[in-house]
């Protein structure tokens, strides 16, 4: 798929500080010009380019062909300047009315087929089973999954319950119980916590990483050993937006499994409900433990209207310009993760090695901006 | 914050002891021990002069005796366990200290070897101080004794019933047990002679010296009590007929056959038992005749009266609740020919009632302490610190004109043992507490005696639907018995939408407000001056026409209209009504603004008071809670009312079987529990208890409840201008805002301009984990709270940084956070809940100043947790700084009581009566520091007693090291040495209980056995070293917290 030809193209024209612009929609196109070196702020970019269309009353979506010809969507400031910065000389722009972008996949491979493009795309990406389909960034999200699985011991488990989106209650239900632990006087009943029940078509049950019997050892890295029912149930609900288990599962026989990750790292299907799919998220989550615990549920503020009379607002008003910079971060994440997918795509030891190094940084968790995670849409859910 | 904490914040208990059941007073140190059913023993002097001691088995003292003078107290509790207590000096400040136990031998296994009858049940304890010996009477019949000082049994001394029969007519005999002991009573003036009374009704007087009889009065009524006459030639008997008898003493023959006066005072109808007699002779002649019970059992058999009776004179005190036990306070020198009591004491279920004999009416004295702060059940409490002198002298006046005291009351409190130590309080505070009858109490808590101020009550404003049944319920009364009504417990609420809710006052303008149950809000000035004005009312609909709900709650209150005198005191001036008449669940006030705020479960309103105009009125409501629309009552309503009317006075007090443990023992207790628990793991499995991990949701019942409100000049629209804002927090997690537009000029001139005052809702804040908002309060620019209204204008507080960034700290049930402001975006944040899975429940900022440096202080943030945790945080960097238990956790309603001081202190109910104050800072300590002079005995035996204290005192350090042995009763070093020298306590010696099989218990002392006791207090120990331990691996976990 690398086209070297285009790369010393690329290199010739690199210095030069302004990039050139064809900017396409439908059949009509523009030509115009941006700084390489300050691009400015996608948003100027979205209005330059609905008004120089004359479109500024639809929604549309913006994308690119990158280096290697595929077609990657430009939606936020990052993915703007990466397609200024490595515009190889022109950057070649396609607008798309939302509705239609819809059915559209990004992706590689997307405009490697010249001309007719964003014409037959639509037909093609049915007929075409084999073929990798990714959906649009904001179909994206993170799903339930097994985590830490290489520094915990075989017989304990990390589950992240994911509820980003999702209708389903968490459900599940935990209590008292005792279980036998080996200390230096031997073996010792200690009490313990466990999960008494699964509601059915909760998402602990939907996602299967969760059983009936199991020990619940840890909630978000902190030890529930000594805590009573209540401070752990505590504990669960307030960490209930991004709850983080580790149990050591009653049933033990399905611990050694971890080949199925490398099918799952196949990465075949964004389909949530498949069981193989979570173990992808697995790997996609994995890079950024420290990002999905920066979890900043950032709270929602609403300015006020200056009228003094306060009719009671619907609270979903506001959350469209939420929603909009929360897909922000969520596409940056998702570029950083399908790199690192990618490079998994070669060997699994590497994003192990990738994501031990990447552990050991703190900071990693920093760069990121505080983006709501949780807010998505006019429904507020944790 | 400064590191060096007492282990236990904890520092005095006000109030009146939860459930007492016995009474002790020492004439000669004139201090009283009041005990209680949960084994706590409590000693009170002077005001201020206060200790307690604990049993460590929490069962009810029965009998408690001091040894007059020796500081020394001997208590029975209902396990037969007796326990010697010694008032001991560490650093010049006195405590109550266990010594000593003895418990009887359990089984009498087999008869008469060991113990020639049966000492299971102790019915009554007599002192005989000369010999440092006691007399046990028990139900058996017998009379044991005891050597106080090592608490061990005098065997062969014991005296039983059939020694005595031998000295009784044959006729009277006639094959019939004589009964339990019933009273063992000692001659003031020879202390050889104890006159025993059997339940049959025989009276003996017994030789001790000599163990021969004295003297026999043959009664035939079953006795109740005894009491002896100081010259020991008058004997007053009282019966389960309700009769009472006089005998006299003639030392000529040594049988009575009848008394001189046998009466029935109240009969002639069948009478309840008089249970307990005494007789006190006077100077100027007569005597007084003072007894409980024996009221007519059909008419006034329901009755808790004592009658005192003299000469002519018969007073029937009638209490609201069970008595106890009542004492005189009266001369007890020998040299002395009269009793000449002083006062009596009656110690009720619910409060002490103290009568003063010598005033002519014995009028009753107020208590400077042991206020029954439950003579209604409190609903709501607030403090305010650093009272101003003029309001305090303004208060003080309207509380004296409220009940006009004797004037010689302040001297004439009977009980002034010790001293009181503690240096004055540097600053007045006050306690307000609020109560289901509508009353507002005003208490005096500087100090360690908490002291009644004023009372407030705002039920005259209402219309209640029982005034005319109390007028009927007086014109019934008869004059016979000649009943007096003494005491103020009465937990019989007229009307439950009476009950006060929340309760602020502004200290500088001397305004405050009152909010109740049925959505009344009070807005009340103080007046020296008694004024009859009509209160302007007003309503605010919170609902603001919001559609589909219907109240079904309670109605709300009907006022009186027209003008209605007000006594001077804090007189109403509005009456804000919200509507639907929820509770309201939030108040604030600002003087400054003349501004109201209030909030119930369906949404919050502000009311300008000075105009009297509503400003607005904002509905939190969630269309999906019906819960709170419908009221919590609706579906009881029918029954509500009419089960109210019939049973209001069969209704118990609230004071029923709350369980209450004192802290040092709750620690073992639970962890025993824990211990128990571990044992029999089976018993978990079976009955598991479930719960739910579900998040919380928009609409979860009662979403909409207003949690707190909060007034602050801030930066809210942008940060150039600051201006007057008000917060409102939901049970949802929603913060919303208000920027207020207060007409200037209002400062100094009383009349406020035409121009209203208008509120913009400024920003909204949807907390994400959605937990109840518990307090909201903002911070300047330094990071402290500004002051509170009139504070920084009067230059009475440091003027609050307005140049720097303010930021608004936001507490919910889960987690803390600064955000700033005028942009409100999250700055620090503490997870509570998510790190300890525990949840807010109280929260304050507190100023702890530092011990070391004067000036030095610094605001931190006090919260108490649904655990009973107290966890302090730094603000606004929002890091734990200390962390303490405080209240059990089990004691839901102590910690739903519980109200932070600005100090660092706190009060929580540790009962319905009792509030613990407890204090976590270092500097600001309220505990009580006093001391006794104990008359030591001179034996030589004594020696021990004697040295421990000096001990202490040269050391310079509280003695702990003889502290726990004493306690756990246990030979201490220095007893086992005494043991070796011949005073040697001669059970030891009784080659009877070196083979009997019992023998470890009586010599419990000198013998290394293993008893129960022991492996009890080496198993508490283990979990107590299990706790450090736990405590210990606490504070790296607090650091890591730190780091994160």
């Amino acid at each position: 798929m690398n086209r070297s030809f285009h790369k010393s193209q690329t290199l010739r024209f690199y210095d030069c500080g302004a990039v050139e612009v064809k900017s396409k929609f439908g059949a009509e196109f523009r030509r115009f010009s941006l700084d390489r070196h300050k691009p400015g702020k996608f948003e100027d970019f979205y209005q330059l380019v609905v008004h120089t269309h004359h479109i500024s009353n639809t929604e549309v979506t913006i994308g690119y062909a990158d280096v290697h010809g595929d077609l990657l969507p430009i939606n936020n400031d990052d993915n703007f300047c990466k397609a200024v910065s490595s515009a190889n000389p022109l950057l070649r722009v396609f607008i798309q009315k939302r509705e239609e972008a819809d059915h559209y996949s990004f992706g590689a491979g997307t405009l490697s087929r010249k001309k007719k493009v964003l014409v037959t795309l639509r037909d093609e990406g049915l007929r075409r089973r084999a073929h990798l389909d990714i959906s649009m960034p904001h179909d994206f999200r993170p799903v339930s999954s097994i985590i830490d699985v290489d520094i915990l011991p075989e017989t304990h488990r990390r589950v992240r319950l994911y509820r980003h989106g999702c209708e389903k209650p968490l459900g599940f239900y935990i209590r008292d119980g005792t279980s036998v632990r080996v200390t230096p006087h031997g073996l010792e009943k200690v009490p313990g916590i466990f999960i008494s029940r699964m509601v059915p078509g909760g998402l602990a049950e939907s996602t299967g990483l969760l059983a009936v019997n199991d020990e619940v050892l840890e909630v978000n890295g902190i030890e529930v050993a000594g805590k009573t029912l209540d401070q752990v149930t505590d504990m669960m609900i307030a960490n209930s937006h991004n709850l983080i288990v580790t149990v050591k599962p009653a049933n033990q026989r399905n611990n050694i499994v971890r080949s199925s990750r490398t099918s799952g790292s196949s990465g075949q299907s964004t389909d949530s409900a498949a069981s193989h799919h979570s173990l992808l998220a697995h790997d996609l989550q994995n890079c950024h433990p420290d990002e999905m615990e920066s979890d900043e549920e950032a709270d929602i503020v609403i300015e006020g209207a200056l009228e003094p009379q306060h009719i009671p607002k619907p609270q979903g008003a506001p959350s469209s310009t939420l929603s909009r910079a929360n897909g922000t971060s969520l596409v940056d994440r998702l570029h950083r993760d399908l790199a690192l997918h990618s490079s998994g795509r070669e060997s699994n030891g590497s994003i192990h090695r990738l994501l031990s190094s990447l552990k050991s940084d703190p900071r990693n968790s920093l760069i990121l901006p505080p983006g709501g995670v949780e807010e998505h849409g006019p429904a507020i859910t944790l | 914050m400064c590191p060096q904490q007492p282990p236990s914040p904890q520092t005095v208990e006000h109030g009146f002891p939860n459930q007492p059941s016995a009474l002790a007073f020492d004439p000669e140190l004139r201090i009283m021990a009041i005990g209680t059913r949960s084994g706590a023993v409590k000693i009170y002097g002077a005001p201020g002069v206060e200790f307690t001691g604990l049993h460590r088995d929490a069962a009810t003292v029965t009998l408690m005796h001091f040894l007059p003078g020796q500081g020394r107290l001997l208590t029975l509790l209902d396990d037969s366990s007796l326990h010697l207590w010694e008032i001991t000096h560490h650093n010049g400040c006195a405590h109550l200290e266990e010594v000593l136990s003895f418990q009887p031998p359990s089984r009498p296994s087999f008869e008469g070897v060991s113990v020639p009858a049966s000492l299971t049940r102790i019915t009554v304890v007599l002192l005989v101080a000369a010999d440092d010996m006691a007399a046990l009477g028990t139900e058996g019949g017998s009379v044991f004794f005891l050597d106080v000082t090592t608490l061990t049994l005098l065997e062969g001394k014991t005296l039983s019933p059939d020694e005595v029969l031998r000295s009784v007519p044959d006729d009277y005999r006639c094959g019939k047990t004589l009964g339990p002991v019933e009273s063992l009573q000692g001659h003031l003036m020879d202390p050889t002679k104890i006159l025993i009374g059997y339940s049959r009704g025989l009276l003996v007087i017994w030789n001790h010296p000599a163990r021969c009889v004295d003297h026999i009065f043959l009664g035939n009524q079953q006795l109740e009590s005894l009491c002896w006459g100081r010259d020991g030639g008058t004997i007053i008997s009282s019966h389960s007929d309700g009769s009472y008898a006089i005998w006299s003493v003639e030392t000529d023959r040594s049988l009575t056959l009848q008394p001189t006066v046998a009466t029935i005072p109240y009969g002639p109808f069948p009478c309840k038992a008089i249970n307990k007699i005494l007789w006190r002779n006077c100077e100027s002649g007569g005597h007084f005749i003072i007894f409980s019970g024996g009221m007519p059992r059909a008419s006034y058999g329901d009755r808790h009266c004592v009658s005192v009776l003299r000469a002519e004179t018969l007073v029937t005190l009638d209490f609201t609740s069970r008595i106890i036990d009542f004492f005189t306070v009266h001369s007890t020198g020998l040299e002395d020919d009269f009793d000449n009591p002083r006062a009596l004491a009656v110690l009720l279920e619910e409060e002490l009632v103290v009568l003063d004999l010598k005033t002519p009416g014995w009028p009753a004295l107020p208590a400077p302490y042991l206020a029954p702060l439950h003579s209604s059940a409190i609903t709501c409490s607030a403090h305010v610190a650093n009272v101003p002198a003029k309001l305090w002298a303004r208060i003080v006046s309207a509380g004296e004109q409220q009940s006009p005291q004797p004037a010689s009351s302040a001297s004439s409190w009977p009980i002034t043992g010790g001293r009181n130590l503690a240096q004055e309080p540097s600053q007045r505070g006050l306690l307000l507490t609020g109560h289901e009858d509508g009353t507002v109490r005003f208490w005096d808590a500087s100090g360690v005696a908490l002291r009644p101020l004023y009372k407030l009550s705002t039920a005259g404003l209402f219309q209640t639907d029982c005034e005319h049944m109390d007028s009927l319920g007086q014109a019934a009364e008869d004059d016979w018995p000649p009943f007096r009504k003494v005491g103020c417990f009465d937990p019989y609420s007229d009307d439950p939408r009476l009950g006060v809710q929340k309760v602020a006052l502004c200290k500088y303008t001397a305004q405050m407000v009152v909010a109740g149950t049925a959505g009344q809000v009070l807005v009340l000035e103080l007046s020296d001056m008694p004024v009859e004005q009509a209160v302007s009312v007003a309503s605010v609909d919170l609902l603001q026409d919001r559609e589909g709900f219907t109240w079904k709650g309670h109605e709300r209150l009907s006022p009186r209209t027209g003008p209605l005198l007000w006594p001077a005191g804090f007189q109403p001036r509005v009456l804000v009504q919200c509507l639907p008449p929820a509770a309201v669940t939030a108040v604030t006030l600002h003087a400054e603004w003349s501004l109201v705020a209030f909030g119930t479960s369906h949404g919050f309103g502000l009311f300008d008071y000075r105009r009297k105009s509503p400003v607005l009125a904002r509905c939190t409501l969630h269309p999906n809670d019906s819960l709170a629309m419908e009221g919590p009552l609706s579906r009881v309503k029918s029954l509500k009312k009419s089960l109210r009317q019939s049973f209001r006075r069969i209704r118990k007090s609230r004071v029923s079987g709350k369980k209450r443990a004192a802290n040092a023992n709750s620690k073992l207790q639970e962890a025993n529990a824990q211990l128990a628990e571990q044992a029999c793991p089976h018993d978990v499995e079976m009955t598991p208890v479930q719960r739910r991990i579900e998040p919380r949701s928009a609409d979860d019942s009662l979403s909409g409840v207003v949690r707190c409100l909060y007034f602050a000049d801030t930066f809210l629209r942008d940060a150039a201008h600051h201006g007057p804002t008000m917060w409102a927090g939901t049970n949802s997690g929603s913060v919303f805002a208000y920027a207020l537009e207060v007409p200037a000029s209002m400062a100094g001139s009383e009349k406020r301009p035409e121009r209203a005052v208008e509120a913009v809702l400024g920003k909204e804040v949807q907390l994400m984990h959605r937990a109840p908002v518990v307090a909201i309060a903002v911070l300047d620019g330094r990071g402290r709270p500004l002051p509170e209204p009139y504070e920084a204008s009067r230059d009475l507080a440091q003027a609050p940084d307005m140049q720097g960034g303010h930021a608004v700290l936001i507490a919910s049930e889960e987690q803390f956070k600064v955000f700033t402001l005028p942009k409100v975006s999250a700055k620090t944040k503490f997870k509570l809940t998510a790190h300890e899975g525990c949840r807010v429940r109280k929260v304050a900022l507190a100023t702890f100043a530092s011990v070391a440096c004067e000036d030095y202080a610094e605001t931190c943030l006090a919260c108490l947790t649904n655990l009973g945790d107290v966890h302090v945080f730094s603000v606004p960097g929002l890091r734990p700084q200390v962390h303490y238990s405080c209240i059990r956790k089990e004691d839901i309603s102590g910690i739903a009581s519980c109200v932070f001081t600005r100090h660092g202190q706190g009060f929580y109910l540790i009962s319905p009566s009792e509030f613990e104050r407890f204090s976590l800072s270092a500097r600001n300590i309220t505990e009580p520091l006093c001391s006794l002079d104990i008359r030591w005995p001179r034996d030589a035996t004594q020696t021990r007693v004697r040295e421990s204290p000096k001990l202490s005192q040269a050391n310079g350090t509280p003695s702990i090291i003889l502290a726990p042995q004493s306690h756990d009763g246990s030979p201490d070093p220095a007893h086992s040495k005494s043991a070796d020298t011949p005073e040697l306590p001669e059970a030891t010696l009784s080659p009877m209980s070196i083979d009997s099989a019992t023998s470890a218990d009586t010599t419990l002392d000198t013998t290394g056995d293993v008893t129960v006791e022991d492996v009890k207090d080496f198993l508490g120990s283990e979990e107590s070293e299990k706790n450090l331990k736990n405590l210990a691996e606490d504070e790296p976990h607090a650091c890591t917290i730190l780091i994160k």
